[in-house]
C-alpha cells in the first residue's frame, strides 16, 4: 500500500511539473492580465460588475487588435472579499503567469494583497478599493476611484461652489472604513471652506437597521442639507424614513449610493432630487455603446460605476502597454517598472472621466462628476 | 415635543421587538427552548410578503396571510425535523441545532433571493398624523406595531388561559411527564407551540420591515437578537413581560443613541439588561420556580 502512495506521488509530481512548463511558456503577442474579486457572497454585486466590465474591454480588444495586433488573456479568480482567500487567488493568477494584476475590487483584499504586489514587482492597478492606504502602499500600486478623503473633499467643494445648503448635517457609518474616510474628507475641505456643519450622527453595522433617531436628529437641528457617506441599503432607509415624517432636505451621496435605484422593491420617487457623487452615467449619450453590452451579458441589469471602473482598468492598462511597447515577453517586473514610469505622464480617456491622471503614489486625478435623480433617472448635475 | 418624538420612535421600533419576543417567550414558555432561529422565520415572512405583493401584484393582506400559513408549515417542519429528534437530549444540543437551523435559514434565502437588499413596500397606506406643525409626527406604523402587539399579547393570555389546547400548553410547560399520564398529547401540543410562534413571526416580519425598509437574508438575525434580549429583561415565558421588554428595549434604544451615542446603543442596551438580570434574575415580570430536587 505505502509503495501505491509513493508511486501516486511520483506520479503527481511529474504531471505537476509539466503542468509548470506550460505556464512558463508566454506569447508575446498576448498580454495576461489578472483580477480578483467577491464573485460570490456578500460583496458578490460589485465583483461580478467589475469582472463583466473588465471582460468586456478585453472582448472589444481582442476583436479591434486583428491577426496581429497585441491581445489580451484575461483570468478572474474569487476571492470572496476575504483578505486570506484574496492572497490565494493572487498566488493562483501568479502561478498562471500574471503579467499585470487588475484588482482587488474591495478594499481589504486590496490591502492584503498589496504587499504582495509590491515584492514581486507586479503592476497592479484597482478599479475600486478607494482607501489611500492602498495607493500608498507602493509606487506600482494604482486606483481607477477616487480615494475616500479625496472624494469626500470634492463632495464639499461642490456644495460650496453650487451653494447646496446653509445648515449641514452628516450621517455616517463608523463601522466602515469608507465611510469614516469620506466623512472626515468632507469635514476637513468644509472647514476650509466655512461650511456650516451643525449636526453630525453615526450608526454601526449593528444597529444600522434602525436609523430613524439620526435622521430625526437632523431634522431637529435644521438641516436643509444631508451628506450620506454610505451604501443604497442605508440610503434607502433614510430616504423612506424621511419621507414618512415630511422633511425634505437635499439629500447628497457618493459612489457607494449607485445601485440605490435598481434596489428591487425601491419606490423610485423617494430618491427624487437626490444628488450623489459618481464618476459613470449609465443614462450618458457617451456610455450607451457599453451599457448595451453589459445588459446583453448580465440579463438587462443596468451597469454601476464598478463596471466602467473595470472597462477602465483594461483600457488604461492596455493602451500603455502598447504606448510603451510591452508584449506578451516582457517579464512582469519590467513591464511594471515601465509602466509605472509611463503612468507618470499618462493621460488616459475612459467611460469615468477624460483627461485622467495618476500622481506619484498612484491616485488619480480626474474631474469629479455628479449626477441628480429626476423622473428615476440620472441626470448630469 | 422633541423628547416626545424620540420616545415614539422608540415605541415604534420596541413594539416590533415586543411582538417578535412574544414568539419567543411562547416557545421557550411552552417548549422550554431557545429557538434562536425565530429571527430567520421573521425574514422569510418578510421575503414570502415581499414576493406576493411585488412579483404577484396582490394586496398587501392577502400577502400577509400567505406569509402566515409558509412560516405556519416552515415553523412545524423545523420542529418536526430538527427539534423532535433531539427531546429529551441535553438543552445544549437543542440549542446548538436552533442556531444550525438559523444558518441555515439565512443561506437558503440567499439562494432563493440573492444578497441585493430589497426594499419593503409598508403595508400601511395611511399618511403619518402631524402634530404642531410637523414638529411631532406619528406615523401609520407605528399605531399598527402597537395595536398588533396590544392585540396579540391579549390574544395569546386568553388563549392559554381560557381554552382547551391553551390549557394543554400550560401543563406542558409544568410538567411534561404528568401532562403525558394526563391524556395530553405532548408532540402535538409543542408541535402547535411552534405553529403559532411562526405564524407570529410572519406578521412580525411584515411589521419590521414596514418599520425598516431593508430586506436581506440577514433581516431577522439583529432584531431577532434584540427581541430575544428584551423577553429575558421582561421574564421569558411571560407574555405580558415579552411586550413590556420590547418596549422598554426600544425605548432604551432610541434615548441612549439620541442623548449618549449612536455608536455605543447596544452596549447601552445590554449593560441595562446585565443590571436589571442582577437585580431580577428572573426579568421583571417572570416568575421565581422552584427547582425540584
Amino acid at each position: 500500500m505505502k509503495k501505491f502512495f509513493a508511486l501516486m506521488m511520483a506520479a503527481m509530481m511529474v504531471v505537476a511539473m509539466f503542468a509548470g512548463c506550460g505556464n512558463a511558456e508566454a506569447d508575446a503577442g498576448t498580454i495576461k492580465i489578472g483580477m480578483t474579486g467577491p464573485l460570490t457572497g456578500g460583496a458578490a454585486v460589485y465583483g461580478t460588475a467589475v469582472e463583466a466590465g473588465m471582460k468586456i474591454a478585453v472582448e472589444e480588444i481582442n476583436a479591434a487588435a486583428g491577426e496581429d495586433g497585441l491581445k489580451i488573456e484575461f483570468k478572474s479568480q474569487d476571492d470572496e472579499h476575504d483578505a486570506e482567500k484574496a492572497l490565494n487567488a493572487y498566488n493562483t493568477l501568479k502561478d498562471w503567469g500574471m503579467q499585470f494584476f487588475a484588482g482587488a475590487v474591495t478594499t481589504a483584499p486590496c490591502l492584503s494583497i498589496a504587499p504582495s504586489a509590491v515584492e514581486d514587482q507586479i503592476f497592479m492597478m484597482t478599479p475600486s478599493g478607494s482607501s489611500e492606504k492602498i495607493a500608498n502602499s507602493g509606487s506600482n500600486i494604482f486606483q481607477m476611484c477616487f480615494t475616500d478623503p479625496n472624494q469626500g473633499a470634492n463632495a464639499a467643494v461642490l456644495v460650496s461652489e453650487k451653494n447646496l445648503g446653509t445648515n449641514i448635517g452628516i450621517i455616517y457609518d463608523s463601522s466602515d472604513d469608507y465611510s469614516k474616510g469620506l466623512m472626515q474628507g468632507f469635514k476637513d475641505k468644509a472647514a476650509e471652506l466655512g461650511l456650516n456643519i451643525v449636526c453630525e450622527t453615526s450608526f454601526t453595522n449593528a444597529n444600522s437597521s434602525d436609523l430613524s433617531t439620526q435622521v430625526t436628529q437632523c431634522k431637529d437641528e435644521g438641516c436643509d442639507f444631508v451628506f450620506l457617506p454610505f451604501y443604497a441599503t442605508e440610503a434607502a432607509q433614510v430616504l423612506t424614513y424621511a419621507n414618512k415624517i415630511g422633511y425634505e432636505p437635499t439629500f447628497f451621496g457618493c459612489d457607494g449610493m449607485d445601485g440605490v435605484l435598481t434596489s428591487d422593491g425601491f419606490n423610485t420617487d423617494l430618491a427624487e432630487g437626490l444628488i450623489l457623487m459618481t464618476p459613470f452615467n449609465p443614462d450618458a449619450p457617451e456610455t450607451q455603446d457599453f451599457v448595451a453590452k453589459y445588459q446583453a451579458m448580465m440579463n438587462d441589469v443596468v451597469p454601476n460605476q464598478f463596471a466602467a471602473d473595470g472597462y477602465d482598468v483594461i483600457y488604461a492598462i492596455y493602451d500603455a502597454c502598447v504606448a510603451t511597447g510591452i508584449d506578451g515577453a516582457t517579464p512582469a517586473a519590467d513591464a511594471c517598472a515601465k509602466l509605472e514610469e509611463y503612468f507618470a505622464t499618462y493621460s488616459f480617456d475612459g467611460l469615468t472621466g477624460t483627461g485622467m491622471t495618476w500622481d506619484a503614489s498612484g491616485m488619480i486625478s480626474k474631474i469629479p462628476a455628479a449626477v441628480i435623480i429626476e423622473n428615476g433617472k440620472y441626470v448630469a448635475f | 415635543m422633541q423628547v416626545l418624538q424620540y420616545l415614539i420612535n422608540g415605541v415604534s421600533i420596541g413594539s416590533v421587538y415586543a411582538i417578535i419576543a412574544l414568539g419567543y417567550t411562547m416557545v421557550y414558555g411552552i417548549a422550554k427552548m431557545l429557538n434562536f432561529a425565530h429571527g430567520d422565520v421573521i425574514m422569510v415572512g418578510a421575503y414570502i410578503s415581499f414576493c406576493v405583493t411585488n412579483y404577484m401584484g396582490l394586496p398587501a393582506i392577502v400577502s400577509i396571510l400567505a406569509a402566515m400559513v409558509v412560516c405556519t408549515v416552515l415553523g412545524i417542519l423545523i420542529e418536526k425535523l430538527a427539534y423532535k429528534p433531539l427531546r429529551g437530549t441535553s438543552s445544549l444540543a437543542v440549542l446548538i441545532t436552533a442556531i444550525g437551523v438559523s444558518y441555515f435559514l439565512q443561506n437558503a434565502a440567499q439562494l432563493i433571493w440573492g444578497t441585493a437588499p430589497k426594499s419593503f413596500t409598508s403595508i400601511v397606506t395611511f399618511k403619518p398624523f402631524s402634530f404642531a406643525d410637523g414638529a411631532l409626527v406619528i406615523t401609520g406604523e407605528v399605531i399598527i406595531t402597537i395595536a398588533v402587539s396590544i392585540l396579540v399579547m391579549v390574544g395569546l393570555t386568553l388563549f392559554t388561559g381560557k381554552t382547551r389546547m391553551g390549557k394543554a400548553m400550560r401543563a406542558v410547560s409544568e410538567d411534561r411527564d404528568a401532562a403525558q399520564l394526563m391524556g395530553i398529547n405532548v408532540n402535538q401540543t409543542i408541535s402547535m407551540t411552534f405553529a403559532i410562534g411562526s405564524a407570529l413571526a410572519a406578521i412580525a416580519g411584515v411589521l419590521l420591515c414596514s418599520t425598516v425598509p431593508t430586506l436581506q437574508p440577514t433581516t431577522g438575525s439583529m432584531p431577532g437578537i434584540r427581541a430575544f434580549t428584551a423577553a429575558v429583561i421582561g421574564g421569558i415565558g411571560s407574555i405580558p413581560g415579552a411586550m413590556l421588554g420590547g418596549i422598554l428595549l426600544g425605548i432604551i434604544e432610541t434615548f441612549s443613541k439620541k442623548y449618549i451615542s449612536t455608536e455605543f446603543s447596544d452596549a447601552i442596551v445590554f449593560a441595562v439588561l446585565i443590571l436589571i438580570l442582577l437585580v431580577k434574575p428572573t426579568g421583571l415580570l417572570g416568575k421565581q420556580v422552584q427547582e425540584k430536587v
